[in-house]
C-alpha cells in the first residue's frame, strides 16, 4: 500500500472578517496517490481554490486552518516551519494559476523569472539554470525558446503565458502539481492545447496533479478521480467513470442535468435548472447543505444533523455525502420545468449585407506600428428571422462583439448594409435613431457584475429604460410595468428597492434581461449572457431567455463561444473567425459533417461531460493572428490542420468564397468536395445515451 | 461618439492645405518610438511656455501696475498727466503685442532686461541667486527622497502591521506641516529653546549650520507626501498575483520585495518625485522669506512686491521652464520604466 | 502683573471651550447611533482614523460657529500694556487672562486664533467645492469624449498647474489688480460653472418631463442668480441700494477665492478625468448608450455617482490644501486687511518676535497644522473605508 502523495483529512478552513468567522472549507477529506490526477470540481464559492491555497499554506492574513491535517508524503504541512514550507513550495509542490497574465511579473523578463526556480531550490549555476529553463520552454511546446527568455510577459499571448506558467511550475520537478482553473481565462481552442500539454507532461514526468475546475467536461477528459464540492464540503468522491455514470449524490446528478449535453434540446428535452442558490457561508442550514435545492430532500432525514461521507457499494473508493444513497432511485429522470413547442420562424427581421467594420488605431504614446487598421468585420452577410435564434460563434478577436456594436448603434459600419425591418441602421448611431428603432433592438451584456449601475436601485434602472422608450405616460404606469417585468424574470417584487450589490450574479443577469425586454423589442442581441455565471445558474438564465423569447416572439442573436449551449438553443449558427463568416447553417447541419476545418477544431475542443461521447482530437497550433495584420488569402490558413489537403498555394493566395454544401448550409473553404464528403463526425455518441429525460 | 475617434478624416478636404505632406510626415514620426515622444512633448512644452509667458506679460503690464511703477521710479506725487507722459516716454504705451514680441526677441538673444529694483541688468542678478536656490534644492532632494522612499517601502511591504501604522502616522503628521508651519516650529525648537542653530541663513554659505533649518523645513513636508504615495504603491503591488507566484515559488521575503515588488512599485513614486520640483519652487519662496536666504525665491518676491517688470518676467520664465521640463522628464521616465509601454 | 501657571492655563483653556465639547458630544452620539442609515457619513464612524480626523475638523467648525461665546476678548482690541505678553498674564480691567499671550500690538492671541478659524472655514470649503464642481464639469467630458476635447482640456489644465502659485497670487491679489476688470471676469466665469453644472444635471435627466424641469430650472436660476449678482456685481447692487438683500464678499475675499479656485481645479480635473476614462468602458454605460441616452445624462447620472468615493476623499484633501494656500497668502501679506485675525498673516506678523517670546507664534501655527491634519486623517480614513467595500 503506497503512501498517498497528498492526504487531506477533515480539513476546516475559516476566514476572519468583521462580521465574525466564515467557514470556507468544512470537513474536507481527499487522497491523491502518486502519479494520479485528481479533479476538484465545484462552482464559485464552493471552496476549491481555498483548498489549494490551504495546501500551500498561503491563506492570507485572515485565513486559518482551524482543524484537520494536510499530509504531504506523510508529513503534516500545518505543522511545518516557514523555512521548511519555503523549501517545499516551488520544488516539491508547485502551482499553476487561473490568470496567466496577472501571475507573471510584468517588469521582469521571462528568462529571469524561470531561472529563479532552479537557482533557489537546486542552487545551480547561472548557466545551468538558463539551460534548464530553455529546455523546459521547449518541453511545453513554445516556439523559439531562446528569444522568449529575453522577452517580457506582455509580449506573448495568454495561451503562451500559461505555458510559461506551467514551465515555471515544472522546473524543479515537483511531485505534486496544483492547477487552479488553468484554462478558464483562455479561449476554447487554446484550452484544448493546454489540456493536451498537461496530460502529456503528467505522463512524461509522472507528476501527481490536483486539477481544479468548474468545468465537468474538462475534468472528465483529464482526471483519473474526481471530488465534487458544494458549499465548502466534498459531496462525492470516486473514480471518474464511477461518478459520471453511477453518480450517487443529488447535486452531482442535478448538475449534470443542467448542463447542455449532446442529448438535450431546447424544445423536446430542455435543461433542468437547479432551483435556488447556494447557501451563504454564514447561514448554513442544519443537516445537508444542498437540502433546500435537492429534489430528493426528505424532512426528518436530511436536516437532523451533519451528514457524513458514506461509502457507495460498487467496489472501489466511491463515497458520497448523502444519507439516502440506497433510498433514491438513481435512474429516475429529473422532470423538466416546461416543454416548449418549436416556434415557427417568420419573415427576416435583420438583414446584414457585406458588412465591413474597420477601426483606425492611432498608436499609443509610441505604439510600434503607428496608425493602422483593425479589420474587425470583413464582409459579413447574414439574416435573422422573426422568433428565430441565431447563434454567432467564435473566439476572442473574431469580431462578434463588433458586430453586436454595429447592430446597436454603438459603432457605425465602414461599408455594407444593415437592415432592421427594412430600415437601414448600419450608419446610424444610437443617438441618431428614433425611439422606436432604439427600443426595437436591445442587448443583454456579458458581465453581470457590470451590467447594472451600482449606485441606482434595480427598480429605478428598469423604470428609466421604460421612460426612455416612452412606455407608460405617468410614473405609476411605469412602476406597474416594472413590477410585471420583475415577475416575468421570476424575481420577487421586493427587489425593486434593492441595490445591485445585494444581488447574486444570476439575479443581476435576470435584471439585465428584464431591462432588455422592457421595450418589447423585436431583436435581442445577447453577448455571452451566461459565460460569467456559475454552471448551475447558467441553466436557469438560459431557460429564462428562451421563455421570454417564446413569449414575445423576439428574434435572438446569441453570441457565444460555448458550442454546447449553442447546440442546445440555436436554430441557426454562424461561425466567425478573424472577422469573416467561415460557416453558417442550421444547427444540425453545422454540427455534422461537412465542416469548415475551424468549426471542426472548435467542436473537438469543447469539453463534454458525457462518458458516452467519443470525440476526435484536433489541436490547433499557434495563436489567432492579429486583426491588425490578417494573413493573406484564407484567414485560417496559418493554423488549419487540413491545409495540406488543398493543393498548391490556393489557401495563401485567395480568399475562399462561401459555397453551399447543403440546404441553407455554407462553408468558406477551398477544400474539394471529396475531402468534405469524407469528413468524419467529430462528436459521436458511442452507445445509447442514458435516457436523461422520460 | 466613437466615430470621430476611429474613422479616418477624409483626406480630400485637406489635400489643398499647404504643408499637408509635412503634417502627415510629422504625424507618422510622432507615432513612432521614443524620439517621437520627446519631440511631441518638447513641442507642447514650447507651446505651454509661450502661452504662460503671454499671460504673465499681460498681467504684469496691467495699467495699475504700470502707474505704480511710474510713481516709484520718478516721483511719488506725480499727477495723472505726468504719470501718463512718463509711461509714454519710457515706451510703455505702445501696443502690448508689439512689446511682447520685442521682449521675446530680446530674451532669445539673452538680454533679460533691466531690473528696476536692483538697478542692475537682470542677467547680473538672476543666475547667481538661482544658483543659491539650486544648492538648497539639491540638498532638500538628497535628504528627502531616499528617506521618503525607504519609509514608504518599509511601511507598504507589510501593510497593516504595526510598523506600517507607526510609519504611516508619522507621514500623515508631516503632511499637515507646510513650510511656514514646520519652519516656525523648528526655529522655535532649535533656535529659541535649544539655541543650536541660527534663525537666519546666509546665501552662499554652505555649512551644515546654515542649511540645516531650511532643508529640514522643506524636506519634512515633501517627505510625508512621497512616503505615502510610495506606501500606497508598494501595498498595491504586494497584493498582486505575481507576488503570490513569487512567494509560492519558494522565494524568501526579502528577495520578493527587492527583486519583484520594488521595480513595479517605484514607477508611481518616480512620477511624483519629478513633480516635486515645481513644489520646491513654491516652498523655496516661503522658506527663503522665513530664513532670509537670498536666493531665487526671495528674488521673485522682491520683484513682485516692487513691480520690477523685467525681473518678474524673467523669474516667471524660469519657474515655468522648471515646471515644464520636469513634466517632460516625468512623462519620459514613466514610459521608460514601464516595460509594457517601452517594449512592444 | 499676575500670571497663570502652565497647568492653570491648560485648565482654563479646556473650560473655555465647553460649548465645543458639548457640541462634539451631541454630534457624535447622534451620528454613531444612526450610522447605519447615513451612507458614507456613517462609514466614518467605522474607522478610528476617520473619527479622529472628523473630531478635529468638527472642533474647529464649532469653534468658528461659537466664536462670540468662546473668545474672552475682541480680536481687534489692542491693550498697550500687554504687548508681547507671556501666556497666562491677566488683563487688569476684565480680570480675564490672555491665555496664549498677546501679540506685538497687545491683542489677545487666543481670541484672534478663535476668530481666525472663521475666515478659513468660510473660504476653504466654499472655494474647494466650487473648484471641485468646475473640475468635475470639465473632467467628465474630457474622460468621456476623449479625442481632441480631452487633449485640449488636459493641455489647459496642465497650463494652469504649471503656473507658479505664488506668482499667481502676487499677480492677482495685489490691490492694483482689483481696479481692473480681471477679478470680475474671473469671478464671473468661476461662479458660472456651478450654475451650468446644476442646470445640466436637471436637464439631462428630466428633459422629458417638461413641467418638472421648468420648476427645477427656475429654482436653480433664482438661487444661483441671487448669489451671482451679489458676489460678482456688488457695485451695481450697492448703487440700487439693495446691498442688504444680496450676499457679498469683501473684494479681498473675492480675489482670494478666485485665485484659490484657479489653483485647485486642475487637480480635481485630473482625477475625474482618470476615473471617467476607466468607467466609460463598463457595461452599464454601454447599456445607457444603447438606450439612446444623451451623453450628459450618462456622465452626470451614470458615471458621476460611481466616482463619488474618490471624489469625496479628494475634496477633503483639497480643503486641506486650500487651508494651507490661504495660510500662504496671509504669510505673504496678500490676504485680508492686516488687522484681521487670519492665521497666515498672524504667523507672518508675529514671527519677527520669536527670539523674544517664542510662544507668540505658536497659536496660529498649531491651529493651522491641526486643522490640516484633521482633514487629512478624515480623507485617509474615508479612503480606507471605501476600499473595504
Amino acid at each position: 500500500m503506497t503512501t498517498p502523495i497528498l492526504e487531506i483529512k477533515d480539513l476546516n478552513i475559516f476566514f476572519q472578517t468583521r462580521s465574525g468567522d466564515i467557514p470556507a472549507v468544512m470537513d474536507f477529506s481527499c487522497k491523491v496517490m502518486p502519479g494520479e490526477t485528481m479533479g476538484l470540481v465545484g462552482e464559485s464559492g464552493c471552496g476549491k481554490s481555498t483548498v489549494a491555497l490551504g495546501i500551500m499554506q498561503d491563506l492570507g492574513v485572515n485565513g486559518r486552518v482551524k482543524s484537520g491535517t494536510i499530509k504531504f508524503k506523510g508529513r503534516d504541512l500545518n505543522s511545518m516551519s516557514e523555512e521548511e514550507l519555503r523549501r517545499i513550495r516551488g520544488s516539491a509542490i508547485s502551482m499553476v494559476y487561473q490568470e496567466p497574465t496577472a501571475s507573471l511579473n510584468p517588469a521582469m523578463r521571462i528568462g529571469r523569472q524561470l531561472m529563479e526556480v532552479p537557482l533557489i531550490h537546486q542552487k545551480t549555476s547561472q548557466k545551468d539554470a538558463y539551460e534548464q529553463a530553455v529546455a523546459m520552454l521547449s518541453a511545453v511546446r513554445l516556439p523559439d525558446p531562446e528569444r522568449l527568455m529575453g522577452a517580457y510577459p506582455h509580449q506573448i499571448s495568454g495561451g503562451q503565458q500559461q505555458r510559461v506558467g506551467i514551465a515555471m511550475a515544472l522546473l524543479a520537478k515537483p511531485e505534486l502539481l496544483l492547477l487552479d482553473e488553468p484554462t478558464t481565462a483562455l479561449d476554447v481552442t487554446i484550452e484544448a492545447g493546454i489540456v493536451q500539454l498537461v496530460k502529456e507532461l503528467a505522463d512524461n514526468f509522472a507528476t501527481s496533479m490536483l486539477f481544479i475546475s468548474h468545468n465537468l467536461g474538462l475534468v472528465l477528459e483529464t482526471c483519473d478521480r474526481i471530488t465534487v464540492m458544494y458549499a465548502g464540503e466534498a459531496v462525492e468522491i470516486g473514480e471518474i467513470g464511477a461518478v459520471f455514470d453511477r453518480m450517487r449524490h443529488p447535486y452531482t446528478k442535478s448538475l449534470l442535468a443542467s448542463i447542455p449535453l449532446p442529448g438535450t434540446d431546447k424544445n423536446q428535452r430542455p435543461l433542468v435548472p437547479i432551483p435556488g442558490q447556494p447557501p451563504l457561508p454564514q447561514e448554513l442550514p442544519r443537516g445537508c447543505n444542498f437540502g433546500s435545492r435537492c429534489p430528493q430532500f426528505l424532512a426528518g432525514t436530511c436536516d437532523t444533523g451533519p451528514i457524513p461521507m458514506l461509502p457507495v457499494s460498487d467496489g472501489g473508493t466511491h463515497m458520497s455525502r448523502c444519507v439516502r444513497i440506497e433510498a433514491i432511485d438513481w435512474d429516475e429522470q429529473p422532470k423538466p420545468g416546461k416543454i416548449h413547442h418549436a416556434v415557427k420562424c417568420g419573415e427576416p427581421v435583420v438583414r446584414i449585407n457585406d458588412l465591413k467594420k474597420y477601426y483606425q488605431t492611432s498608436g499609443t504614446a509610441f505604439g510600434g506600428s503607428g496608425a493602422s487598421t483593425v479589420r474587425a468585420n470583413q464582409s459579413i452577410s447574414l439574416q435573422a428571422h422573426e422568433a428565430e435564434t441565431v447563434a454567432i460563434v467564435g473566439e476572442s478577436g473574431c469580431g462578434k462583439t463588433t458586430l453586436a456594436k454595429v447592430l446597436l448603434g454603438l459603432e457605425t459600419a465602414t461599408s455594407g448594409d444593415v437592415y432592421l425591418h427594412n430600415m437601414a441602421i448600419g450608419s446610424t448611431e444610437t443617438s441618431d435613431r428614433d425611439v422606436r428603432t432604439v427600443s426595437a433592438i436591445q442587448m443583454v451584456f456579458q458581465n453581470p457584475f457590470d451590467t447594472l449601475n451600482p449606485s441606482q436601485t434595480v427598480g429605478s434602472q428598469i423604470i428609466r429604460t421604460l421612460e426612455k422608450f416612452n412606455i407608460g405616460s405617468i410614473h405609476t404606469d411605469r412602476r406597474e410595468r416594472m413590477l410585471e417585468l420583475l415577475e416575468l424574470v421570476k424575481l420577487p417584487p421586493e427587489f425593486e428597492h434593492r441595490m445591485p450589490r445585494q444581488l447574486s450574479g444570476g439575479q443581476k443577469q435576470r435584471i439585465g434581461i428584464a431591462r432588455a425586454f422592457a421595450g418589447a423589442p423585436d431583436v435581442i442581441v445577447a453577448d455571452e449572457p451566461v459565460s460569467a455565471l456559475d454552471v448551475s445558474v447558467q441553466a436557469a438564465v438560459t431557460e429564462l431567455l428562451m421563455d421570454m423569447q417564446a413569449r414575445m416572439g423576439t428574434t435572438l442573436l446569441f453570441i457565444s463561444h460555448d458550442l454546447s449551449v449553442v447546440h442546445y438553443l440555436a436554430d441557426r449558427i454562424v461561425v466567425m473567425y478573424l472577422g469573416y463568416v467561415v460557416e453558417e447553417g442550421p444547427t444540425d447541419a453545422v454540427f455534422s459533417p461537412p465542416y469548415h476545418p475551424y468549426s471542426e477544431a472548435l467542436l473537438s475542443a469543447v469539453p463534454i461531460a458525457d462518458t458516452s461521447v467519443r470525440k476526435t482530437t484536433i489541436v490547433l497550433e499557434g495563436d489567432v493572428p492579429s486583426a491588425l495584420n490578417p494573413p493573406p488569402g484564407c484567414p485560417f490558413q496559418t493554423r488549419c490542420p487540413r491545409r495540406q489537403q488543398v493543393p498548391g498555394t490556393l489557401c495563401e493566395a485567395e480568399l475562399p468564397p462561401l459555397r453551399t454544401v447543403g440546404p441553407g448550409h455554407r462553408i468558406r473553404c477551398h477544400l474539394s468536395q471529396d475531402v468534405l464528403d469524407s469528413m468524419e463526425p467529430v462528436i459521436q455518441v458511442r452507445r445509447a445515451a442514458p435516457e436523461r429525460f422520460g | 461618439m466613437s466615430r470621430q475617434a476611429h474613422e479616418r478624416v477624409k483626406p480630400g478636404a485637406y489635400r489643398r492645405f499647404p504643408g499637408y505632406k509635412f503634417i502627415i510626415w510629422l504625424q507618422n514620426t510622432l507615432r513612432k518610438g521614443l524620439s517621437g515622444l520627446i519631440i511631441s512633448r518638447l513641442g507642447i512644452m514650447l507651446l505651454m511656455m509661450t502661452c504662460l509667458s503671454i499671460v504673465v506679460f499681460y498681467l504684469v503690464n496691467l495699467q495699475p501696475n504700470l502707474e505704480k511703477l511710474a510713481k516709484e521710479q520718478a516721483n511719488n506725487r506725480m499727477t495723472e498727466e505726468q504719470v501718463q507722459s512718463w509711461l509714454e516716454s519710457n515706451g510703455y504705451k505702445r501696443p502690448i503685442s508689439q512689446r511682447y514680441v520685442e521682449w521675446l526677441g530680446a530674451v532669445s538673444r539673452g538680454d533679460l532686461g533691466y531690473s528696476t529694483r536692483f538697478r542692475k541688468n537682470v542677467s547680473d542678478v538672476l543666475p547667481a541667486r538661482l544658483g543659491y536656490t539650486g544648492l538648497l534644492a539639491f540638498w532638500v532632494m538628497i535628504t528627502m527622497v531616499p528617506t521618503a522612499l525607504l519609509l514608504g517601502i518599509l511601511a507598504g511591504m507589510r501593510e497593516g502591521s504595526r510598523s506600517d501604522r507607526v510609519l504611516s502616522s508619522l507621514s500623515i503628521m508631516t503632511t499637515a506641516t507646510p513650510e511656514y508651519v514646520s519652519g516656525i516650529i523648528f526655529t522655535v525648537i532649535f533656535s529659541s529653546w535649544l539655541g543650536w542653530l541660527k534663525g537666519v541663513s546666509k546665501a552662499g554659505d554652505i555649512t551644515f549650520a546654515n542649511f540645516a533649518l531650511p532643508v529640514m523645513t522643506m524636506a519634512i513636508y515633501g517627505l510625508g507626501y512621497i512616503a505615502r504615495i510610495t506606501r500606497a504603491s508598494m501595498a498595491e503591488v504586494m497584493n498582486k498575483q505575481y507576488i503570490r507566484t513569487a512567494r509560492l515559488k519558494g522565494l524568501p521575503f526579502h528577495l520578493i520585495v527587492i527583486r519583484h515588488a520594488l521595480r513595479n512599485a517605484l514607477i508611481a513614486p518616480f512620477t511624483v518625485i519629478m513633480l516635486q520640483f515645481p513644489w520646491l519652487l513654491t516652498g523655496v519662496v516661503i522658506v527663503e522669506k522665513l530664513f532670509n536666504y537670498k536666493g531665487f525665491g526671495w528674488l521673485l518676491v522682491e520683484a513682485a512686491e516692487n513691480n520690477d517688470i523685467d525681473l518678474l518676467l524673467s523669474c516667471s520664465l524660469v519657474s515655468v521652464a522648471v515646471v515644464v521640463v520636469t513634466q517632460l522628464i516625468a512623462d519620459i521616465g514613466y514610459v521608460l520604466l514601464n516595460p509594457r509601454i517601452r517594449v512592444k | 502683573m499676575q500670571q497663570l501657571s502652565a497647568s492653570q492655563i491648560f485648565i482654563h483653556t479646556v473650560i473655555c471651550f465647553w460649548p465645543v465639547w458639548l457640541g462634539l458630544a451631541v454630534i457624535f452620539t447622534v451620528s454613531i447611533a444612526s450610522r447605519q442609515k447615513t451612507g458614507l457619513y456613517g462609514r466614518i464612524f467605522d474607522s478610528k482614523v476617520a473619527m479622529l480626523g472628523l473630531s478635529i475638523v468638527l472642533f474647529w467648525i464649532l469653534t468658528a460657529s461659537f466664536a462670540e461665546l468662546l473668545a474672552p476678548f475682541d480680536p481687534l482690541e489692542q491693550f498697550a500694556a500687554l504687548k508681547r505678553a507671556l501666556p497666562g498674564i491677566i488683563e487688569q480691567k476684565s480680570g480675564l487672562p490672555f491665555l496664549f499671550g498677546g501679540d506685538n500690538l497687545g491683542r489677545d492671541l487666543f481670541s484672534r486664533m478663535i476668530y481666525g478659524s472663521r475666515f478659513v472655514l468660510l473660504i476653504a470649503p466654499a472655494a474647494t467645492l466650487t473648484s471641485s464642481i468646475s473640475g468635475v464639469l470639465l473632467g467628465l467630458p474630457a474622460g468621456y469624449f476623449r479625442g481632441r476635447l480631452n487633449t485640449l482640456l488636459s493641455f489647459l489644465a496642465n497650463l494652469l498647474l504649471a503656473f507658479p502659485v505664488i506668482l499667481l497670487f502676487h499677480l492677482l491679489v495685489t490691490p492694483g489688480v482689483r481696479e481692473t476688470i480681471i477679478p470680475k471676469l474671473m469671478a464671473g466665469l468661476i461662479f458660472l460653472l456651478p450654475i451650468i453644472f446644476f442646470m445640466l444635471l436637471f436637464w439631462s435627466r428630466y428633459g422629458a418631463r417638461r413641467q418638472l424641469l421648468w420648476i427645477q430650472l427656475t429654482l436653480v436660476m433664482a438661487f444661483a442668480g441671487w448669489i451671482y449678482v451679489g458676489v460678482v456685481f456688488p457695485d451695481a447692487v450697492e448703487a440700487i441700494g439693495l446691498s442688504d438683500l444680496f450676499p457679498g464678499l469683501d473684494p479681498n475675499e473675492l480675489n482670494i477665492f478666485v485665485a484659490v479656485v484657479f489653483a485647485s481645479a486642475p487637480g480635481t480635473f485630473h482625477i475625474v478625468r482618470g476615473l471617467t476614462l476607466d468607467l466609460r468602458t463598463r457595461d452599464y454605460v454601454a447599456a445607457a448608450q444603447t438606450r439612446g441616452e444623451n451623453p450628459w445624462y450618462i456622465m452626470l447620472w451614470e458615471i458621476l455617482p460611481n466616482i463619488r468615493g474618490p471624489l469625496i476623499v479628494d475634496v477633503c484633501l483639497r480643503i486641506g490644501y486650500t487651508t494651507i494656500l490661504l495660510g500662504t497668502l496671509g504669510f505673504f501679506g496678500l490676504g485680508l486687511a492686516p488687522e484681521s485675525p487670519d492665521w497666515g498673516s498672524m504667523i507672518n506678523q508675529t514671527r519677527g518676535f520669536i527670539r523674544i517670546v517664542p510662544t507668540i507664534v505658536l497659536p496660529p501655527t498649531l491651529a493651522l497644522a491641526s486643522l490640516v491634519l484633521g482633514l487629512n486623517l478624515l480623507a485617509d480614513g474615508l479612503r480606507e473605508e471605501s476600499l473595504k467595500d
